[in-house]
């Protein structure tokens, strides 16, 4: 796609919902796939004479964000009510932060694709709930829509950087490191197909080398990177090529639907957005003190960075693979359980990388809801490392440990896989099928040396087949050479 | 400061409330008289004064991460105008 003349800029707003038990205001559970409004309690339904209590862990994963960014700590912060109707919000507005964040101004640093790296300004983040859900789709009678306040309530950061990005890769970039971070620090469960995160884009363009920004319009509520760039790519397209029309970008908020690729205007800003923001009278100045925050500070898990330094210090791991696992906070945990069990660092990173990621991406599955636990794949790939099974069988037993059969060792018994590594068995298998094969062997020492090199896999075959697949393949191939040479 | 009549029907689409033609004038009367009041207070000269987010003199009490509430969704829906399979229903909403 090139847009000569043109640059993009780029502003994201991240929210993300906290990994409390409970409700920001209420002491409901926010546990994900509750029966409609089960978790729903009558301050999240906002029944009269019901006041919010803030949850104290909220306040806490926020000033975590806030110190895993570097960011001003706001000691004293404040509630604002933002009013709207809509009826997944029953208090016909929003508790939210406006003029007295709780995090202030930080940075994020991104790594591109090519090496290189750039600084993300942070805004600020701040407190607020969720809203709940609406469903417009289901066997309802016609005109009526379902609403589920299970959600309503549920703590959420939203995290608001500056225009910093100039295209999708930086922003998918950005993206990526605000859920390794929040995940690292264990504020966020980070699923994303779950709503756990879910990015508003802001876009706009302008001639390249100009300075002033153009007219901006934010698209919402995007659950996956993915769609995060069909939909960046498609609004760039739109404002250039409207601009280029002749035609006037307006300031709008957009819907950009996953499943079938349309992106269209949702409401524009004048005719929705007056949300009367006032004090809310039912909270009081939250103060975070000095202890607290020294506290949480040295609390505070390891982050990405320094967990990427560590695996390539600690396991020898190459630079792309500790980017790749230290930067997601559950597959680093589970490669670090999996390497203690199979003792081979490298072998086992290359599994969680190569067989294990591929199935969970077919499966659409997170590493934390894998059928094969840390503990079983490190258990197959001590059974690689120390020659017990070929690759080859080792693919096998992964298909059973995915499938429930049990650990790597009990699968190997079950199912007869052991690889035979033992040097005088194999001498004396290579030996029979030598003398039950007379001709080829004839054949073999009357051919030149070129093809003798083709015929060998012929032998291989028959020796494989001999050991039912179980003979080490690499001792089955030396011992095959030196035999054929004693007869030559 | 008045507020015109035009600011009154945006503000009653904007919270839902209906406001007859009736009484469409009365309330634009009082709301420009609290609004007189507002101007009054901006008169004072705020130079040097922090903003004060809340008039009391203390502060926000945190409560714990515990589940405290149970479900009462029998409860709550027996006085909702309308609900099925759990959910609470209301006229169609699509942006």
């Amino acid at each position: 796609m090139s847009h000569s003349g043109w640059e993009t800029v780029i502003g994201l707003e991240v929210h993300v919902q906290l990994a409390t038990k409970t409700k920001i205001f209420s002491g409901a559970s926010t546990a994900f796939g509750a029966e409609a409004n089960t978790q729903a309690c009558a301050i999240d339904l906002a029944m009269p004479g019901t006041l919010p209590v803030l949850n104290k862990q909220a306040v806490h994963y926020a000033v975590m964000f806030g110190l895993a960014i570097d960011a001003e700590i706001g000691k004293e912060s404040a509630f604002e009510r933002k009013n709207y109707f809509y009826p997944d919000s029953p208090k016909g507005y929003q508790t939210t932060q406006l003029e007295k964040p709780i995090v202030g101004r930080g940075n994020v640093e991104i790594t591109l694709a090519d090496g290189r790296t750039k600084n993300v300004r942070i805004h600020h983040a701040h407190l607020e709930e969720d809203a709940g859900k609406s469903l417009h789709e289901g066997d309802f009678r016609h005109g009526v829509s379902g609403i589920d306040l299970n959600r309503a309530g549920t703590p959420l950061i939203e995290i608001v950087s500056e225009p910093d990005m100039s295209n999708a890769e930086e922003a998918i970039a950005f993206a990526k490191r605000l859920h390794s971070i929040v995940t690292s620090i264990g504020i966020c469960d980070g699923e994303m197909s779950q709503g756990s995160m879910r990015f508003d884009v802001n876009v706009s363009v302008r001639p390249t080398g100009t300075t002033e920004l153009g007219t901006r319009t934010e698209t919402k509520n995007l659950n996956s990177y993915k769609f995060m760039e069909e939909a960046i790519a498609k609004e760039v397209e739109r404002q250039i090529d409207l601009i280029e029309d002749g035609g006037i970008i307006k300031q709008e908020t957009r819907l950009y639907n996953g499943d079938t690729k349309v992106a269209r205007s949702m409401r524009s800003k004048e005719e929705a957005n007056d949300y009367r923001y006032f004090p809310c009278p039912d909270l009081l100045p939250v103060i975070v003190s000095d202890e607290t925050i020294a506290e949480l500070r040295r609390n505070l898990p390891e982050l990405p960075d320094a967990r990427q330094a560590r695996f390539i210090e600690q396991y020898g791991l190459s630079h792309y693979d500790a980017g790749v696992i230290g930067s997601d906070a559950a597959m680093a945990a589970f490669f670090e359980i999996a390497a203690e069990k199979s003792g081979n660092a490298k072998l086992t990173a290359n599994w969680i990388m190569g067989e294990l990621a591929a199935r969970l991406n077919s499966q659409d599955l997170s590493i934390s809801k894998s059928p094969v636990s840390a503990e079983q794949l490190g258990g197959l790939v001590a059974r690689i490392a120390d020659d017990s099974i070929s690759g080859k069988m080792a693919k096998q037993v992964f298909e059973g440990m995915w499938a429930g059969e049990g650990s790597a060792d009990e699968i190997i018994e079950a199912r007869g896989l052991k690889q035979v590594s033992d040097s005088g068995a194999l001498e004396q298998m290579v030996v029979d099928v030598l003398t039950a094969n007379q001709a080829m062997v004839d054949d073999y020492i009357s051919s030149d040396e070129a093809k003798r090199k083709k015929k060998l896999g012929g032998f291989m075959g028959k020796i494989m087949q001999a050991s039912k697949g179980q003979a080490n393949p690499q001792q089955v191939n030396q011992i095959l050479a030196q035999k054929l040479n004693e007869l030559l | 400061m008045s507020i015109e009549r035009q600011e009154i029907e945006k503000l009653a689409t904007l919270s839902r409330i209906a406001i007859g033609e009736d009484t469409i004038t009365e309330v634009s009367e009082r709301l420009s008289s609290v609004l007189e009041l507002v101007d009054q207070l901006q008169a004072v000269n705020t130079e040097g004064v922090e903003a004060m987010s809340h008039p009391m003199k203390a502060t926000q009490r945190l409560r714990e991460d515990e589940i405290s509430e149970i479900n009462q969704r029998e409860a709550f829906q027996a006085v909702a105008p309308d609900t099925e399979d759990g959910l609470f229903l209301v006229p169609k909403v699509i942006e």
